[in-house]
């Protein structure tokens, strides 16, 4: 009798075990981009655009054609790939630091120009890769170890909700909160990753996708414990959900 | 007929670079350079090209590594200030051998400086600039026509050595006018892009990745011999120079850019009254002409360098001679150039000095 294969390893998804922690939610992204990569039939005209931070390796995952970006401007760079090659889909992997500190002017600009590329933000609330320090997405009272007595807005501002103010310009074309903290989130988390890519596809658009993510190690928790704090504290501050649709 | 075009030196070199085959072009307004990005806004829709204009210097040369990663001709312009910005960007670009063109309008520093021109950037664009152990390759035209050949052959020189190439002027080349003829640089033989740029994955059959991190200390090793015996070979192959009645110079002027074509008028004033003055002008000031200073003939007994700076390309010329010839140094930082007449006297003191004929 023919086999069936009904689940199998992504094709655009290298057969290698990652360098993330345990607990942390890279390699989970990194796999439903592959799947949408696969789905989409895109894998030979996508490029990324790869961070610098603990996913700075994301290259090492995703079989497209990659760039690397310094600290924050992936944006950017997508954004000279794109004008030379608008035949190409192109996505940024972006973590909180990258996006929502260094590469603030990046990302807004990049948004606000519409310009055709899909960004994933992963937003885990701590900068992971230097050790943990304060994130302009660390929340109120979290302890880092640049914010050792918790995050005190007088000192240090508010945490920065980054869909929020983008879903405010003009020219984006989607903008959502997912997380995949839990099985039922994944595949809502997909399905979103999915749509920003079909909006690029169908020139709709700038399009991001935020992940609420974990970095059990820097927050000093085991992974199931850091699942729990993400849900409990995380979604409470950064609601799951579509700020802004592609325009009918 | 004559295929010579009166044009103000932003706009010409613009041209230059679209007749060059660029078709992308990524920047941010600083004077005294904004009538370059100006004429690319207007021009390069009409070849089919893109004109972005970007949020900051910062976003514009990480644009320019993106589009340089498909292996497409692509340039910024800038000046000092703007390039200083563009520093971070630039040693990517150069650890991921990333091909593009950056014009630098140069003005005076350092800070905000002056909006005049000036040649204060001679030690960033030359020794790095950006952090680690980078080079771009660094052509420095003297006049408006050689500003034009210059700017063409920067995007072959790019290609040919996968490399950032630089093209140093100052705001007296972007701001004057002359009569130029747009004439294509002898073809070279370059290397196919489709071997390693973004964008032939179905073709090659395999992806491609354009980074500059080695975390191994071995590879990291590695990749930077491999940029240093690229750097060699630039020194072996892309060295330019011109040198000025030479011969039986007892007094050398070494001078580069715009200066350089001053300080030959002073040259020449001195030779009418008898006294034996050459010059020799860097035209790539990296890699630098060491060898013209090494080789000087035996009648020179001293090198006065001059700059739109407080000393700058001296500490080259001081590497090529040695400790042979005496040099001294003349120049203005504020934004004036130094005059013929000024050159002329410290050249005439020079020879008084050293007891020339």
């Amino acid at each position: 009798m023919a086999e069936t294969r009904i689940f199998e390893r992504p094709r655009a998804l290298y057969d290698v075990a990652t360098h993330y922690c345990p607990g942390c939610m890279h390699g989970t992204v990194h796999r439903i981009i592959a799947e949408v990569i696969d789905e989409l039939g895109i894998q030979e005209r996508t490029f990324g655009v790869a961070p610098v931070g603990c996913s700075v390796f994301v290259y090492n995952y995703i079989d497209t054609d990659m760039c690397e970006a310094a600290h924050g401007r992936a944006p950017a760079v997508a954004t000279g790939i794109k004008r030379v090659r608008p035949d190409m889909i192109g996505f940024t992997y972006q973590g909180d630091g990258d996006l929502a500190s260094i590469g603030t002017a990046e990302i807004i600009h990049a948004a606000n120009r519409g310009e055709r590329i899909s960004v994933i933000f992963i937003n885990n609330a701590i900068y992971g890769m230097t050790g943990g320090q304060m994130a302009p997405t660390t929340l109120l009272d979290q302890k880092t170890t640049t914010s050792p007595r918790g995050r005190d807005p007088k000192a240090h501002g508010y945490p920065m909700r980054m869909c929020e103010m983008l879903a405010t310009l003009a020219a984006p074309g989607y903008i959502a909160r997912v997380t995949v903290a839990e099985p039922k989130y994944i595949t809502k988390a997909k399905q979103a990753i999915k749509k920003a890519f079909q909006v690029q596809i169908d020139d709709r658009g700038f399009s991001m996708v935020e992940v609420l993510s974990t970095c059990p190690t820097n927050w000093g928790m085991r992974p199931v414990d850091a699942k729990k704090w993400l849900i409990e504290n995380m979604i409470p501050y950064y609601p799951l959900g579509e700020f802004k649709q592609p325009e009918e | 007929m004559s295929d010579r075009v009166l044009m103000k030196g932003n706009e010409a070199l613009a041209e230059a670079a679209v007749q060059a085959g660029c078709r992308h072009f990524f920047g941010y307004p600083i004077t005294p350079q904004n009538e370059l990005p100006e004429y690319m806004s207007r021009r390069l829709p009409e070849v089919g090209g893109v004109y972005l204009q970007a949020e900051s210097e910062v976003a514009a040369i990480n644009m320019l590594m993106g589009a340089g990663a498909t292996g497409e001709r692509i340039m910024t312009s800038s000046s000092s200030p703007g390039i200083s910005l563009m520093s971070e960007g630039i040693s990517y670009i150069a650890g991921a051998e990333v091909p593009c063109v950056l014009i630098n309008m140069v003005r005076g520093g350092p800070g905000l400086g002056g909006i005049l021109p000036g040649q204060a950037d001679y030690l960033q664009a030359t020794k790095g600039g950006g952090h680690g152990d980078y080079h771009l390759l660094v052509l420095a035209p003297s006049t408006l026509q050689e500003g034009l050949d210059l700017t063409m052959l920067a995007f072959d020189l790019a290609e040919k050595y996968r490399n950032p190439v630089m093209v140093l002027a100052d705001g007296f080349m972007g701001q004057m006018m002359e009569a130029v003829e747009f004439r294509k640089p002898e073809p070279m033989d370059l290397p196919d892009k489709r071997e390693w740029a973004i964008g032939y994955m179905k073709e090659r059959g395999g992806r491609s990745l354009v980074e500059s991190v080695h975390l191994d200390p071995d590879e990291l090793d590695e990749h930077n011999e491999k940029l240093q015996a690229k750097y060699r070979r630039m020194r072996d192959e892309e060295i330019r120079v011109e040198t000025y009645r030479l011969d039986d110079a007892e007094l050398v002027v070494a001078a580069f850019g715009t200066t350089a074509r001053i300080a030959r008028s002073s040259v020449d004033t001195l030779r009418e009254q008898g006294v034996k003055v050459g010059l020799v002008r860097p035209i790539t000031v990296y890699p630098f002409p060491y060898e013209t200073f090494e080789t000087l003939p035996e009648s020179v007994k001293a090198i006065l360098t001059v700059e739109m700076n407080c000393g700058q390309m001296i500490e080259d010329v001081k590497l090529g001679v040695g400790h042979d010839i005496p040099v001294s140094f003349f120049g203005h930082s504020g934004g004036h150039p130094p005059q013929v007449e000024e050159i002329t006297e410290k050249l005439t003191e020079l020879a008084r000095e050293r007891g020339c004929a």
